[in-house]
């Protein structure tokens, strides 16, 4: 498992109370871990600021899985 | 006629964090009020509160993910709501969820949660809003909190009535039984005010105790001659009210009943009650009237009893007037020894009326060691008493000059 990936698990664990061993690479935020719209604005917050970069809008509505999110941060994080 | 009474109740408060563990305190005369301590004081005039340790906040019903999503008011909340359901015992069907509804106010409501994202907005930027930033702070999103757990899917809302918000929310939801648009509703208040904009806030409009910060148990002093203001409490308190049909079909458990509610505006001053006390007299006047009992039935009135230099002794000459015929009147100040819950205070009080009226101990009023005024009534000082009571008022007065007052009776 990259770090991106064991850092981004760890933020959903956090955040969405969820253990971790249920949490898949494509895992959806919503429909698999219970999150609700709200959460997921508030994860995309948190990936945010533990990667030190701003993730625009329409790249956040995009990341609805696990993987969307390390695949977005691999490439766009400082 | 329909008539309601109360099935259930529920608080967490200063003393205790359920009706039993705080009334028991209260009749043995403890005190909840303590130095603050969670956050710095060093500079604030006041610096003590009835505060609630965060070890008594019960993960098990509200657990940490959630709370962190939802001001500590709607913590509390939904803590005494819990509680009070529990202790009623109902349960619904598809029917009886539409004719069930919530009403638990609150006075401020996220009061920190909104200073700590107004901090966040001037020193981070817009980014870094929660998103559950106002969800977490409305003052009706703990009734709505409510329903959603317990499926209560009747009249829902919140009244925001400053200090008289508990007892507003009771009265109002009685009114809405009686007038057959719903037969069960959770009512009560909640409040988490004990925050720095809290604290400084009414400490500005000189509402504070100030001149016992070395001795946090004698700060609460309803109608002594010492007295210097209020001392900020925070909880909650919740009641189930019900059709008595409706609970006497089910074979529930009855505390008691809502026998009368009485409302009225000061039309005077916006912190100061109206000097001849009329407001609050006028409140209980129509409560008792609505009840259909004379001032004779009348064996306690819970007081509003804030500790502060007018109120003690406007509300004590209103009682005088409406029940001064009553020469075996007890009166007392629950705030004493819980603070002043503010948009709680009515609610916890009604739970800690029906208490008295159930075991027939009336509880103290702590610290009168010197009344200021002299009067008939037994303001009960330092120690409970055993009096059987068959009626209570109960009043509470906000901010606004805005009036509330409770008949309940056996």
């Amino acid at each position: 498992m990259s770090d991106i990936e064991e850092r981004v698990k760890k933020i959903v664990v956090e955040h969405l109370g969820v253990e971790e061993a249920k949490i898949q690479s494509d895992s959806k935020f919503i429909d698999d871990l219970g999150a609700d719209s709200l959460d997921t604005v508030e994860l995309v917050m948190a990936f945010e600021e533990e990667f030190g970069c701003e993730i625009p809008d329409d790249a956040a509505e995009k990341i609805v899985t696990l993987k969307d999110a390390v695949t977005y941060l691999s490439t766009n994080s400082n | 006629m329909r008539r309601v009474v109360v099935t259930g109740l529920g608080t967490i408060n200063p003393l205790g964090n359920t009706v039993e563990s705080s009334w028991s305190s209260l009749i043995n005369s403890n005190s909840g009020i303590s130095k603050i301590t969670n956050f710095e004081v060093d500079n604030y005039s006041c610096k003590i509160a009835g505060s609630i340790d965060d070890s008594y906040i019960n993960d098990e019903i509200v657990n940490s993910r959630e709370q962190r999503k939802i001001d500590r008011f709607i913590t509390l909340g939904l803590i005494a709501a819990n509680e009070a359901i529990i202790d009623s015992g109902f349960t619904l069907d598809d029917q009886s969820s539409f004719r069930s509804g919530v009403m638990v106010g609150s006075g401020i409501g996220g009061l920190d949660t909104i200073y700590k994202n107004s901090s966040i907005l001037d020193n981070q930027g817009i980014r870094k809003i929660s998103p559950f930033f106002i969800p977490s702070s409305l003052i009706n999103l703990l009734s709505g909190h409510i329903s959603i757990k317990y499926n209560l899917k009747g009249p829902n809302s919140s009244p925001v009535t400053a200090c008289a918000t508990g007892t507003h929310a009771i009265g109002d939801s009685f009114t809405i039984i009686k007038n057959d648009k719903a037969d069960l509703m959770v009512c009560g208040g909640a409040e988490a005010a004990i925050c720095p904009l809290g604290i400084s806030g009414f400490s500005a409009a000189r509402a504070l105790c100030d001149t016992f910060n070395d001795y946090p148990e004698k700060g609460s002093r309803p109608w002594d001659k010492d007295r210097s203001g209020f001392v900020m409490g925070e909880g909650a308190g919740v009641l189930v009210l019900e059709e008595l049909e409706n609970a006497k079909k089910r074979n529930a458990k009855i505390y008691g009943e809502v026998k009368g509610y009485g409302m009225s505006g000061d039309a005077y001053h916006i912190t100061k009650p109206s000097e001849d006390g009329n407001g609050g007299f006028r409140a209980m006047e129509m409560a008792l009237k609505e009840s259909d009992l004379n001032s004779e039935d009348i064996g306690y009135v819970n007081a509003h009893g804030t500790s502060t230099q007018v109120g003690d002794t406007i509300e004590l000459s209103a009682v005088e007037k409406l029940l001064g015929s009553n020469k075996n009147l007890f009166m007392s100040s629950n705030k004493s020894a819980i603070g002043h819950l503010l948009g709680a205070a009515g609610a916890v009080e009604a739970v800690f009326s029906l208490k008295s009226m159930q075991t027939k101990i009336l509880p103290p009023t702590l610290n009168l060691d010197n009344p200021d005024t002299k009067s008939k009534i037994n303001l009960i000082p330092h120690e409970s008493i055993s009096k059987p009571v068959k009626n209570i008022i109960s009043n509470s007065f906000g901010f606004g000059g805005t009036n509330a007052s409770l008949v309940f009776g056996l």
